[in-house]
């Protein structure tokens, strides 16, 4: 990494940390939101962007976290800094169950894709059912004082939230990065280039492939214990459906799947761009339904005609920061935290 | 004792006899050519030594350890490097890249992988083309790359799957010197199939021939091309 992304790095940083001094309510939860989004596409992309694995059934990790956590924190008063242990382990249980299901039985691609979205829906039409935990009528916590800043139980104003979830997504980029420079992140990529030469260099790619689910999931079962003390209500039919997974996955599609920055960038894009559309239909007065589905879903179009490895490597090529590494996956594991952190910079 | 050890394998596809019963050893240290008209079943036998699949009957042994019925992955890490017919390079990252990560098999260190990853491409004359995507390689670039992929993990035995076909006789020289300073410096003893009669002629201490998926002969290069089983197997039952 040179010294000019360090520095670029450092000022977005500091731009974000300095955001709340400045901005209202409504730019924080929005930021807040932004990074929520940035931290889940994340966890994603270890699975799908690095190992190759697609799951369209992240919504599960997020749920499961959500209520494990919630249904502690309800019923026993014990806290979210606790309950999060319990979320991950929920969550790479159940991720554990589905990786040996399928990678003992070699069901891969489309088929994995299918497996982990039946999870997800069986799991949501179950959790309507079990009263313990609200059933379809919901799961809700005491809603936060506002005021009082309590980071011991996860309550308090909207800054605080702002900057746990600064703190989460920052720690994950950190930490994503330096899997990919490590022995696993290698053997991820191999498995997702081809899994049947990586097999032949003595990978043991049943092991390698269960490493990404469990990061994966234990990172989205984080992301869960963040939306259940931030939005105080859980709902089965929403937390699990499968329209929660595909917003998870837009923003690193749409910024670049396989690389670090590229789930921060998708995030930052999508949720903003939503966000003015729906004010943009306020200040005219128009309310129509969907707008937000449909406003993805023409992203999702554009990004796979025009740039089908998303905004982030088409943008680095343009500023000059790919070093001749252009690569036709748009995962570029050497350079791409010099990238990223360039591309932070120039956002800020 | 032999390094490698078929001990009467076979393998059939829905009834299709690809290999019969064929029993070969290789000593450590040794260059060995196995040739063969095409559907002879010389890629099927390096499948099932590799892990690919298991054989329906016989045995393979290895270093004095019986590997069939093994995954891919574990004949790997017991020391068997392959290449494969159709060149599988990991297309999205570098050709560096590539080869870091046979490397990282015996060192978890990336750093101390990439300087082994390095003197290796220096070696297959890859040197140059480190940052390139392996998806910007040529098809004679490949097969190197391929070779030194499995190179990086360090194995006792490499199989080769026709590395060098599509190569200019001056590039098949080149790595026939190549395979020949491994053999002689690292004592990396060699299983080939190729159709390249000029590799195999100056590599090979000894050739196996298959037909039908039978081993029809065995023996030095001299023997084997006056072989007349041999010469009717690749010309026809007219020829002398």
């Amino acid at each position: 990494m040179n010294r000019r992304a360090v520095v670029l790095l450092a000022l977005l940083l500091l731009a974000l940390v300095a955001l709340p001094a400045v901005a209202n309510n409504y730019v924080l939860s929005v930021a807040t939101l932004i990074l929520y989004f940035a931290f889940t596409g994340q966890a994603w992309n270890v699975m799908m962007g690095f190992a190759g694995q697609l799951s369209l059934g992240h919504s599960l990790y997020v749920g499961l976290g959500a209520y494990a956590s919630a249904a502690l924190f309800v019923h026993y008063g014990i806290g979210p800094w606790a309950g999060i242990w319990l979320a991950m382990m929920v969550c790479m249980a159940i991720g554990a169950a589905i990786g040996f299901l399928a990678f003992r039985f070699g069901i891969s691609g489309v088929y994995f894709a299918l497996l982990t979205i039946a999870f997800a829906e069986f799991t949501r039409i179950g959790f309507d059912h079990i009263d313990w935990l609200g059933g379809a009528g919901g799961l809700f916590l005491k809603v936060a004082q506002r005021e009082q800043m309590d980071l011991l139980n996860f309550r308090g104003p909207p800054a605080m939230y702002y900057y746990v979830m600064l703190a989460l997504t920052g720690g994950a980029l950190a930490f994503c990065s330096w899997l990919l420079r490590n022995r696993a992140g290698y053997y991820w990529q191999a498995i997702r280039e081809n899994e049947e030469a990586a097999q032949a260099l003595g990978i043991n790619t049943f092991r390698y492939k269960m490493l990404a689910v469990l990061v994966s999931s234990a990172m989205t079962a984080v992301s869960g214990v963040f939306f259940a003390f931030y939005y105080n209500n859980l709902f089965p039919e929403q937390i699990f459906h499968i329209s929660r997974s595909i917003e998870i996955i837009l923003g690193p599609i749409i910024g670049g799947i396989g690389t670090l920055f590229g789930p921060i960038l998708g995030a930052a894009v999508l949720t903003v761009l939503a966000d003015g559309i729906t004010e943009l239909m306020g200040v005219f007065g128009l309310d129509i339904p969907g707008i937000k589905q449909v406003f993805y879903g023409l992203c999702l179009l554009v990004v796979i005609m025009f740039l089908p490895n998303g905004i982030w490597p088409g943008l680095a090529r343009r500023l000059g920061l790919d070093r001749g590494e252009a690569r036709a996956a748009g995962a570029h594991p050497a350079s791409s935290p010099v990238d990223a952190r360039k591309d932070a910079g120039r956002m800020s | 004792m032999a390094l490698l050890q078929l001990k009467g394998i076979s393998k059939s596809f829905r009834g299709l006899r690809a290999v019969a019963d064929v029993s070969l050893s290789v000593e450590p240290g040794h260059m060995v050519a196995l040739i063969g008209p095409n559907g002879a079943g010389k890629t099927t036998c390096f499948n099932m030594i590799a892990g690919v699949f298991a054989p329906d009957g016989g045995e393979i042994v290895f270093a004095g350890r019986r590997i069939d019925g093994l995954r891919p992955d574990q004949v790997g890490a017991a020391g068997v490097g392959r290449t494969f017919q159709l060149v599988k390079p990991f297309s999205g990252l570098s050709v560096l890249e590539n080869v870091i990560v046979g490397a990282l098999h015996q060192s978890r260190n990336v750093a101390a992988a990439r300087s082994k990853a390095l003197s290796i491409l220096e070696r297959l004359g890859l040197a140059g083309q480190h940052d390139r995507p392996a998806s910007s390689l040529t098809l004679p670039d490949r097969k190197r790359l391929e070779v030194a992929r499995a190179l990086a993990t360090g194995p006792k035995l490499l199989l080769l799957d026709e590395v060098m076909a599509g190569l200019r006789p001056t590039e098949t020289d080149q790595m026939v010197s190549v395979f020949r300073r491994l053999n002689e410096e690292h004592g990396l003893t060699i299983v080939l199939i190729e159709h390249v009669m000029r590799a195999v002629m100056a590599l090979s201490r000894e050739i196996h021939v298959l037909d039908h998926g039978e081993l029809i002969a065995t023996g030095s290069p001299d023997e084997v091309v006056r072989n007349v089983a041999v010469i009717q197997c690749y010309l026809g039952q007219g020829a002398p």
